[in-house]
C-alpha cells in the first residue's frame, strides 16, 4: 500500500524529551534546580547565566523574540533565510571570520529558526567568550548584506527544502497537515517557507526583516557552563552593552485561530512510501495559554495515552494484540498553541482503517473513563526523571531557558516545572480531556 | 511536527547531516582534544573485572557504559539483521520480568538503559539516579545475563525492523550510504545490510537470538566506563553484580581487514528531488601512525562545520548545497573517507565535477600553513565540548578510549600528538589518499 492519510480536525508535533520543557529535580532535596542569575542591561537585552563548572566548556545563545509566524504575508521563509545570513559579514568583519575565529579556538557554531523564535549558538571555551559576544554584539547592528550573498544563499535555503521536505515523503505530509490544522494562524505556515515565496525573497525583505527584529530589546542571551555570573553580566555590558536600540517590535500579535468546526482529512500518497501512517493532531491550550496546569496535565495526558512504552496506546496497538509497528501519542506546546497527536503505523499486510479504528477505541475508553491515578504516579516520575537527566547537559539547559524566555516565559517556568508537574492531580488530568483535544474526534 | 521545525530548520549542523550508516562507527571514534579536568581511574572489582571511573559527584546521577566487541559484523550469514534484533530485545522481559513488568519496572525508576549495535560492537548505556542505583544495576545485570527472547517480543520486534527497513528505502541519504556500503565492501561482512533484510529478519529463530547472545556477550571482549557519584569501591560491588556472572570468553568469528577496491562509478536511477552524490577514497584506520595526518587533512577539505574547502567552494560561493561534508569513517577492519552532497539534479553534473576538482587541487597542492594551523587549533580546542560537557559524552569517551587502545593518560597526551603532526605529513597523506581514484554514485534522476 502506498499511501500515507493523515486525518483529524487538528494537527501535530512533539516530543518536548529533546529537552523537555521542565528541566529539572527528581527528588527536591537531592537536586536543587540550577543556579540562574539575570540582568537586564539598559538597552533592553535580557541576560542569564547558568553555571555549570564540571567541564571547561561554555555555552553561549543568542535568542531573538521572532519567528517565522511573525512573517508578513508572502515573505514566508525569511526568518530562517536571514538567520542564514546573519552569516554574511558586518561593516567592521569581513565574511567567514566570525566562524574561522570560532573554529580556530574549537568552537562550535549553530543556529536555528523555529515559528516562535531563532537562535545563533556557540559553544568553546569560557577563555573565548569575550570574543564571542564582540562578534555576536557586532552582527546585530551591523550586519552587511549585497546582493551576491542574497542570490547564493536563497539557492542554499532551496537546497536545504529540497533536503529536508521534497525529499520526505514525511515532511510533505507535515507541511500539509500543519496547513490543514491552522485555518487563520501563522503556525500553518513552513518555517522554511513556500518554495515559490522563498524563490522570491530580496535583499530589502531580509535588511527590512533584520530591521525591525534584530535589536537588543528584542533579544535574551543565554550563558551555561564553566562561567561566573558577574563576569558574564560584566562582559556583555561591555560587548551587547553598547549596541544602541535598534528599533521597537512592540508585542507580538498575531492572528488567532477560529472554533474549529470541522474536523480535515488529509491523505497524501507518494510512490516513494511503502508502509502508510495515520497522524492526527488536535488543537489544545499551550502552556502559556492555558491556565495553570493546563500544559501539565495535558503533558502527562499524552504520557499516559501513548507516550511510553508502557502506555495503553503502544500496549494496546503493538504489544497485546498487535496490529501496528508502532503507535503512541505527543503533546508540543508552541507560544500560542499546543497540539496534541495521536499516531499508528499498521505492520505491513494490517488494514490501516482498521487501526485507526482501534486507536479510536482507546480515545473513546479514555474519554469516558479517564486515566487512573496510578498511570498518572508513573508518567508524572518519569517525564520529571528524564527532565533531570537533561541537567546533565549545558546546551540542553541553556535551549531550554531560550526557549522559554524567548516566548513569554518567565525563569520560574523552568525552575519551577517540576513542582508544577508535582501538584497535579488524576483529576486535572482527566479534566484536560475537555481541553480541545476531544473535540476533533469523529 | 514543530519541534522538528527547531531541529529541521538548523541553518547547518552538517555533522548530523553525513549519512546514517557512517555515523555509528564516527561517533565512537574521533573524538580529539585538549587536555581537560577529567581525573580517570581504573578500578578493577574483587572479581577481576576492570573498568574506568570518573567520580563526580555534581549531581546524583551515574552513568554506566558498556561496550562489547563484536556487532553486526558477527551476523551469521544468511541471519543478517541479528545484532539488530538483540539490540532490540534488550528491553522486552530479562529474570522475573516480562515484557510489560520489565517496561513498568524502568518507568517507574525512571532509569534509562538502552543498547544498540555498530558495526564492530554492541553498547550499552545506563543512567540512574544514585538512590535508584541499586535497582537499576540489577536491572542491567538481568539485560546481560537473563534475557527472555520470548517469542511474542521476538516477533514483535521483527515487524519493528522490518517496517524501519521498508521506511529506510524512502531515504535518498540512506538509499546511497547503502549503496555505497555494497560497492565498496561486497561480500566482506561490512558489506551486508547491518538492519538485515526482510528475509533474513524473518528467518532468525529463537534458538539463533540465544546462541548468537552467548557467543558475543562475555568479560573478556567488555569494556567499561563508570562516571558520577560513586567510589572506586562502590563501582567495584557494582561490577561484580551486574557482570560477574559472563561468560570469561566470547567466542567471536574472525572478520578479515577488507579490502576496498575502489574507482567504480556508479548511477543509481531513482525519481527524487535531489540527487545524492558520494566519492569514496581510501582512509587511515584509527591505530595507523597516519591516522592524525589524515584526520587534519580531513577536516581541512571537508569536514568543518561552516569552514572547509568544499563548504566554501559548493555552498558559500555557489549555493549548489545545503550540506556537502567529508568524514573519515574507521572500523576495526576498514577504513575510508566519504565525501558527500545533494543537489538539485539539473546542477548535479557541476557539482560533481566541483567537488572533484576540488579534491585533486588538495590532493596536489595539499593543504596551507595556515589552514594546518587552523584545523590543528580546532581540533585540539573542540575536544572538551565534543566529549566531555556531559557525563554521557564522558562515558563515552572512557569506552572509546578503551576500545581503541588509546591509553588512559591519552586525554592529556593528545594535544601534543596533534601538534606534532607537520605540513609535510598532512601533504602526505592528501596526497596519498586523494590521487587515487574514488568510487563514485550518485543516485538520482536519470537526466543527472
Amino acid at each position: 500500500m502506498r499511501r500515507i492519510a493523515l486525518s483529524g480536525g487538528l494537527l501535530l508535533a512533539l516530543c518536548w524529551m529533546a529537552v523537555g520543557p521542565f528541566a529539572i529535580s527528581a527528588n527536591a532535596e537531592a537536586t536543587k534546580g540550577p543556579q540562574v542569575s539575570t540582568r537586564m542591561l539598559e538597552n533592553g537585552l535580557e541576560v542569564v547565566v547558568i553555571p555549570d563548572r564540571r567541564a571547561p566548556v561554555v555555552t553561549h545563545m543568542i535568542w531573538y523574540k521572532v519567528g517565522a509566524a511573525d512573517e508578513d504575508p508572502g515573505k514566508s521563509g525569511i526568518a530562517h533565510f536571514l538567520e542564514h545570513l546573519m552569516f554574511k559579514g558586518t561593516r567592521n568583519t569581513p565574511a567567514g571570520e566570525f566562524s574561522r575565529k570560532v573554529a580556530e579556538i574549537g568552537g562550535q557554531e549553530n543556529a536555528f529558526t523555529t515559528a516562535d523564535n531563532t537562535a545563533l549558538t556557540a559553544e568553546g571555551s569560557p577563555q573565548a567568550l569575550r570574543m564571542v559576544m564582540q562578534y555576536e554584539a557586532d552582527r546585530m547592528e551591523n550586519l552587511v548584506l549585497t546582493e551576491n550573498d542574497i542570490v547564493t544563499e536563497r539557492d542554499v535555503i532551496l537546497e536545504e527544502r529540497r533536503q529536508r521536505v521534497d525529499s520526505n515523503p514525511s515532511a510533505i505530509l507535515s507541511e500539509a497537515v500543519d496547513a490543514a490544522l491552522y485555518d487563520n494562524h501563522p503556525y500553518g505556515i513552513p518555517v522554511i517557507g513556500w518554495e515559490q515565496e522563498m524563490a522570491a525573497l530580496s535583499l530589502a525583505d531580509a535588511v527590512a526583516f533584520y530591521d525591525r527584529w534584530y535589536t537588543p530589546n528584542n533579544a535574551v542571551l543565554v550563558v551555561a557552563g564553566d562561567v561566573d555570573a558577574q563576569e558574564v553580566f560584566a562582559m556583555a555590558e561591555e560587548t551587547y552593552g553598547k549596541v544602541k536600540r535598534r528599533a521597537e517590535p512592540g508585542e507580538r500579535i498575531r492572528p488567532s485561530e477560529p472554533d474549529h468546526l470541522t474536523p480535515a482529512t488529509i491523505s497524501y500518497s507518494d510512490k516513494r512510501v511503502s508502509e502508510p501512517t495515520m497522524r492526527r493532531t488536535y488543537l489544545v491550550p499551550a502552556y502559556s495559554t492555558g491556565k495553570a496546569g493546563d500544559g501539565e496535565a495535558l503533558e502527562i495526558l499524552s504520557s499516559v495515552l501513548g507516550g511510553m512504552q508502557t502506555s495503553r496506546i503502544s500496549t494496546a496497538l503493538t504489544v497485546d494484540d498487535p496490529i501496528a509497528s508502532s503507535a503512541g501519542s505527543w503533546y508540543n506546546s508552541n507560544r500560542d498553541y499546543g497540539e496534541f497527536g495521536v499516531y499508528v503505523a499498521p505492520r505491513p499486510g494490517e488494514d490501516l482503517g482498521e487501526a485507526e479504528r482501534r486507536l479510536d477505541a482507546i480515545i473513546d475508553d479514555v474519554i469516558a473513563n479517564g486515566v487512573t491515578a496510578e498511570e498518572v504516579d508513573l508518567a508524572r516520575n518519569s517525564i520529571i526523571k528524564s527532565a533531570f537527566f537533561n541537567r546533565d547537559s549545558q546546551t540542553a539547559m541553556a535551549r531550554l531557558f531560550g526557549s522559554v524566555l524567548s516566548t513569554g516565559g518567565v525563569i520560574e517556568d523552568v525552575t519551577m516545572g517540576p513542582d508544577r508537574f508535582r501538584e497535579i492531580t488524576v483529576d486535572d488530568v482527566n479534566a484536560s480531556r475537555a481541553n480541545g483535544w476531544t473535540a476533533g474526534v469523529p | 511536527m514543530t519541534s522538528i521545525r527547531l531541529e529541521n530548520h538548523v541553518a547547518a549542523p552538517l555533522w548530523t547531516l553525513r549519512l546514517g550508516f557512517l555515523l555509528l562507527a564516527f561517533a565512537l571514534v574521533f573524538r580529539a582534544g585538549p587536555a581537560a579536568a577529567v581525573d580517570i581511574r581504573e578500578v578493577t572489582s574483587p572479581g577481576g573485572i576492570t573498568a574506568w571511573l570518573v567520580e563526580d559527584y555534581s549531581a546524583p546521577v551515574i552513568t554506566v557504559a558498556v561496550a562489547f566487541q563484536g556487532g553486526s559484523s558477527q551476523d551469521p550469514q544468511g541471519r543478517e539483521g541479528m545484532a539488530e534484533l538483540i539490540s532490540a530485545l534488550f528491553d522486552e522481559g530479562a529474570g522475573p520480568y516480562d515484557s510489560k513488568m520489565f517496561q513498568a519496572r524502568i518507568a517507574k525508576l525512571g532509569i534509562e538503559l538502552g543498547y544498540r549495535d555498530s558495526r564492530d560492537q554492541f553498547t550499552g548505556v545506563l543512567r540512574t539516579l544514585k538512590e535508584d542505583s541499586a535497582d537499576a544495576f540489577e536491572m542491567m545485570r538481568l539485560t546481560l545475563t537473563e534475557l527472555h527472547f520470548e517469542d511474542s517480543a521476538v516477533e514483535r520486534m521483527k515487524n519493528a525492523i522490518i517496517a524501519g527497513i521498508e521506511r529506510k528505502r524512502n531515504s535518498p541519504s540512506a538509499r546511497a550510504g547503502e549503496v555505497l556500503r555494497e560497492t565498496l565492501f561486497g561480500t566482506h561482512p561490512y558489506g551486508r545490510p547491518g538492519d538485515g533484510t526482510v528475509d533474513s529478519i524473518s528467518a532468525i529463530t529463537r534458538g539463533d537470538l540465544v546462541a548468537h547472545f552467548s557467543r558475543i556477550f562475555a568479560k573478556d571482549n567488555l569494556k567499561i566506563g563508570i562516571v558520577g557519584a560513586m567510589s572506586a569501591e562502590e563501582a567495584g560491588a557494582m561490577l561484580d553484580k551486574v557482570f560477574g556472572n559472563l561468560p570469561s570468553t566470547a567466542k567471536l568469528d574472525p572478520v578479515p581487514d577488507a579490502k576496498i577496491a575502489f574507482g567504480d562509478t556508479l548511477s543509481v536511477e531513482e525519481d527524487i528531488p535531489q540527487s545524492q552524490i558520494v566519492f569514496a577514497y581510501p582512509g587511515v584506520k584509527r591505530e595507523n601512525p597516519e591516522f592524525f595526518a589524515a584526520y587534519i587533512a580531513n577536516h581541512i577539505l571537508g569536514g568543518g562545520t561552516f569552514s572547509s574547502r568544499l563548504y566554501d567552494e559548493i555552498r558559500e560561493k555557489r549555493g549548489l548545497a545545503y550540506s556537502v561534508n567529508s568524514s573519515l569513517a574507521t572500523y576495526d577492519h576498514a577504513a575510508f573517507v566519504s565525501v558527500s552532497s545533494a543537489t538539485r539534479s539539473d546542477r548535479a553534473p557541476e557539482t560533481v565535477e566541483l567537488m572533484r576538482g576540488e579534491i585533486e587541487r588538495f590532493a596536489t597542492d595539499g593543504p596551507t600553513q595556515a589552514e594546518l594551523d587552523a584545523a590543528k587549533k580546532y581540533i585540539i580546542g573542540s575536544y572538551a565540548i565534543n566529549n566531555l560537557d556531559t557525563s554521557a559524552k564522558i562515558a563515552s569517551t572512557l569506552l572509546a578510549m578503551q576500545t581503541e587502545n588509546l591509553g588512559i593518560d591519552y586525554i592529556d597526551r593528545r594535544e601534543e600528538l596533534i601538534g606534532a603532526v607537520s605540513l609535510d605529513e598532512v601533504r602526505a597523506i592528501a596526497k596519498k589518499l586523494f590521487s587515487a581514484k574514488p568510487t563514485l554514485i550518485v543516485v538520482g534522476p536519470k537526466s543527472s
